[in-house]
C-alpha cells in the first residue's frame, strides 16, 4: 500500500468520500479552457489544455505572465473568481472524479486532504494577524475535527519537518516575524498538514533569493518523494525546475506547445517559443555577446491571433501557420509539440 | 510595552497644560460681568462686587489666576463655580449618565454599523450595498438635531412607544432612543468603513490561501477577512467613543439629559468660566487616555504594529 492510499483511506474517513487513484493516475485535465468575462471583452486565459499527473510525479508548467499557467492552477484548486472567470468547456478529474461537476461541498472537502497548493508570496498569502502556528492547525481543527491544543501540536511537527529552526518556540509568531524562506517553509507546512495526494506551487521561489529559493526546491522535492505526492510546480524560471521535475509542460497564450521529459526539452527544444526561452537564459560561456530574447509581445488574450498563437513572434513562421493551428503531436518518443516545423526545430 | 505607555502620559502633561490655558484664556477674555443678575433685577452693590472679585481672584492677571488655578487642580480641586457648587460634586453627579449614553451609542453604532458594513461588502456591486451606502449617505446628510427631533416627535409624542424626555436617573431604557440617534451618524461611518475594507481584504491573497485551505466561505470570510477589516474599524469606533464621552450637548438638550454636555453649553452660556474650564481639564484627560487605550488596542488587533 503506498503512502497516498493510506491518505485516500483517512481522508475519506473525515469526508465521507473515497478517492483512490486507479494506477497511480492522480489526475486528468481534460480539453480545460477558461474565460474572463470583462467589461472590455472576453479574455480566453486557456484554450484546451490537457495533462494527466500520477502519483510520485513532478509536472513542471513553465510559460511567461499570461501563458495560462497560474490560472490552471488555480482551476484545479477551485479558487478562480467566478464570475469573472467562466470554465465552458473541460473536465478536471481527481481519482476520476470530475472536480467541476462536483457539488460545492464535496469540493470544499478536497481542498486540503486531497489537493493543495502553495503560493508565491507568502507573506500576502498568510493571513497576517493569526500566529502561524494557528494557521497550520486551522487545516487538522476544520477538517479533521481536531481540538486546538492536538492540533497545535501537529503544527509544531510540521514546522519541525520543513525545518523552521526552534519550531515549539516560535509557532507562536506572526508571519511577519520570519524571513521569505522561513514564510515560505511555513506555506509548504500547511499545505502538506493532511497529506494530500496533488501539491501544487505556484511560482513558490519567485519572491525568495536565490539561496533560499534552491533550499526551497530541496524541501519540496524531499517532501514529495517522501510521501509519493503528485507535484505540480508552475514557474516562469527554467532553471529553478530542471533538477526536480520530471516532465515539463510549456504553455503559450493558454495551451500547451510542448511537453517533454526535463532533459530532452534542454537538450533540444521541440517548439520554437520553448528554443527561444532557453536561449535567452544568460550564459556564462557566450559572456559578452548579445544576449537572445523573443522578439515581440505575449499575445492579447481577448485577440489570440489565427492559427499558431505564437506566429507573430516566431522565427519559422511560414503562411501555413498563420491559417492553421497545429494540434499538440507526438514528435519523438515521449516528446510532444504543437508546432508544424517540429521536426526542423527538434534536429535544426 | 511599559515604556510606551510611560512615554505617553507624560506627553499628556504638556497636552494638558496647553489646551487648560487656552481654554482658561478664551472664557476669562469673553466680555460681560459674572455678578450681573445676581442680584435680581439691579446692579450689585460695589462692596459685595469687590468681595466676590477678591474672592474669586478676577482681580490677578491672567497668568497668575492660571497659576492658582492649575495648583488647585493638582491637587484634585476642579474649582468652585460663582454658585458655589463644587465643578467636581456636578461631574460626579453628571458624568456617570453621559458614559452610560455614551456607552450605548457605541454598542449602537458597532452592532449595526459592523453588521450592515459585512451585508454590504460581500455582496458589493448588489441591492444590499447599494440600499446601506444609500441610507448612510442620508444619515450622514441629516443633521443630528433633526435625526433627533423627528424621532422624538414620532417615536415619542405621537405614537408613544418611546419615553419623550429622560429623567434626571437616566435609565437605560429611557437612555435608548438618544443612544440610537447619537450614535446615528457614526453607525453611517461605521458600515462604509467596514465594507471598504471587507471588499478590500476580500480580494487579499491571504483570503485565497483560506479558500484555497478547504475553509467555509463562511470562516474565510468571518473569520480571516472579517478579524483584518475591522482593526481600523476598531480604531474609529475607540476614538468615536473619546469624542462621545465629552458629552453630546445637541443631544442632551434635545431629550433634556443631564449630563455633561449640557452642564459645559450651560457653563458656557452663564460665563461660568470655572465649571468650563473644569470640565474641559476633566474631558481633555478622558479623551487623551481612551486614545491611548485605542493605541494600545490597536497593537493587540495588529500584530504588526509593535509599541516597543
Amino acid at each position: 500500500m503506498t503512502t497516498s492510499e493510506t491518505m485516500a483511506r483517512e481522508s475519506a474517513k473525515s469526508s465521507g468520500q473515497t478517492y483512490k487513484p486507479q494506477d497511480g493516475l492522480l489526475l486528468e485535465v481534460e480539453d480545460l479552457h477558461v474565460e474572463f468575462h470583462t467589461p472590455d471583452g472576453i479574455a480566453r486565459a486557456i484554450n484546451g489544455v490537457n495533462f494527466d499527473l500520477f502519483e510520485g510525479q513532478t509536472l513542471a508548467i513553465l510559460g511567461e505572465s499570461g501563458s495560462g499557467k497560474s490560472v490552471t492552477a488555480q482551476a484545479i484548486m477551485g479558487i478562480l473568481d467566478m464570475p469573472p472567470a467562466v470554465i465552458p468547456k473541460g473536465q478536471i478529474r481527481y481519482c476520476g472524479q470530475d472536480l467541476l461537476t462536483m457539488p460545492d461541498e464535496q469540493r470544499r472537502r478536497t481542498r486540503g486532504p486531497e489537493i493543495s497548493m502553495v503560493f508565491q508570496d507568502a507573506l500576502s498569502s498568510l493571513n497576517p494577524v493569526f500566529p502561524v502556528g494557528w494557521q497550520i492547525a486551522e487545516m487538522f481543527r476544520v477538517h479533521r475535527g481536531m481540538n486546538k491544543s492536538d492540533a497545535l501540536e501537529r503544527a509544531v511537527k510540521l514546522m519541525q519537518r520543513v525545518q523552521i529552526p526552534a519550531a515549539k518556540e516560535r509557532v507562536g509568531a506572526y508571519p511577519h516575524q520570519f524571513s521569505g524562506g522561513m514564510r515560505q517553509r511555513i506555506m509548504i507546512a500547511m499545505a502538506i498538514a493532511l497529506d494530500p495526494a496533488v501539491l501544487i506551487a505556484d511560482e513558490p521561489t519567485t519572491a525568495l533569493d536565490v539561496t533560499v529559493q534552491a533550499q526551497i526546491m530541496a524541501l519540496l522535492q524531499e517532501l514529495q518523494e517522501e510521501r509519493q505526492m503528485g507535484l505540480i510546480l508552475i514557474t516562469h524560471d527554467l532553471g529553478v525546475v530542471a533538477n526536480v521535475a520530471d516532465k515539463i509542460a510549456v504553455m503559450y497564450a493558454g495551451r500547451i506547445v510542448e511537453r517533454a521529459d526535463v532533459y530532452d526539452l534542454y537538450r533540444q527544444p521541440g517548439h520554437p517559443y520553448t528554443k527561444g526561452l532557453l536561449e535567452s537564459i544568460p550564459r556564462l560561456d557566450q559572456k559578452g555577446q548579445q544576449l537572445a530574447a523573443i522578439g515581440g509581445l505575449p499575445p492579447n488574450l481577448m485577440r489570440i491571433p489565427e492559427g499558431c498563437a505564437f506566429n507573430p513572434r516566431c522565427k519559422f513562421a511560414q503562411d501555413v501557420c498563420r491559417e492553421d493551428r497545429p494540434a499538440l503531436l507526438e514528435v519523438a518518443p515521449g516528446r510532444e509539440s504543437a508546432c508544424h516545423f517540429a521536426e526542423e526545430v527538434l534536429h535544426g | 510595552m511599559y515604556k510606551y505607555i510611560l512615554r505617553r502620559l507624560l506627553q499628556m502633561i504638556p497636552v494638558l497644560l496647553g489646551s487648560t490655558f487656552i481654554i482658561f484664556a478664551m472664557v476669562f477674555a469673553l466680555p460681560g460681568d459674572p455678578t450681573a443678575g445676581m442680584c435680581g433685577e439691579r446692579p450689585c452693590a460695589p462692596a459685595f462686587v469687590a468681595k466676590f472679585k477678591q474672592e474669586h481672584n478676577l482681580n490677578d492677571p491672567l497668568p497668575t489666576r492660571y497659576a492658582k488655578y492649575m495648583g488647585n487642580l493638582a491637587q484634585g480641586d476642579l474649582g468652585t463655580t460663582f454658585r458655589d457648587i463644587k465643578v467636581a460634586d456636578e461631574l460626579k453627579q453628571r458624568y456617570p449618565t453621559t458614559a452610560k449614553l455614551a456607552g450605548m451609542a457605541i454598542i449602537f453604532e458597532t452592532l449595526i454599523g459592523v453588521i450592515a458594513g459585512v451585508m454590504a461588502g460581500i455582496r458589493k456591486g448588489k441591492f444590499m450595498d447599494n440600499l446601506v451606502l444609500v441610507s448612510t449617505l442620508f444619515v450622514i446628510a441629516i443633521p443630528i438635531f433633526v435625526i433627533g427631533a423627528t424621532l422624538q416627535y414620532y417615536l415619542g409624542v405621537k405614537w408613544g412607544l418611546r419615553p419623550v424626555t429622560v429623567s434626571p436617573q437616566a435609565t437605560v431604557n429611557e437612555l435608548l432612543l438618544p443612544a440610537f440617534v447619537l450614535g446615528s451618524t457614526s453607525v453611517a461611518y461605521v458600515a462604509r468603513l467596514t465594507r471598504t475594507n471587507l471588499v478590500e481584504n476580500l480580494r487579499a491573497d491571504y483570503l485565497r490561501t483560506a479558500i484555497a485551505k478547504g475553509l467555509t466561505r463562511r470562516r474565510a470570510i468571518g473569520l480571516h477577512a472579517l478579524r483584518n477589516s475591522l482593526i481600523p474599524v476598531v480604531t474609529f469606533i475607540g476614538a468615536d467613543f473619546g469624542g462621545l464621552l465629552g458629552g453630546a450637548i445637541v443631544t442632551e438638550r434635545i431629550f433634556n439629559i443631564q449630563g455633561v454636555g449640557g452642564y459645559l453649553f450651560t457653563g458656557i452660556h452663564n460665563r461660568d468660566g470655572v465649571s468650563v474650564v473644569g470640565t474641559v481639564t476633566v474631558l481633555v484627560l478622558v479623551f487623551l487616555l481612551v486614545n491611548l487605550l485605542v493605541d494600545l488596542l490597536y497593537g493587540v488587533l495588529d500584530p504588526r504594529i509593535s509599541h516597543d
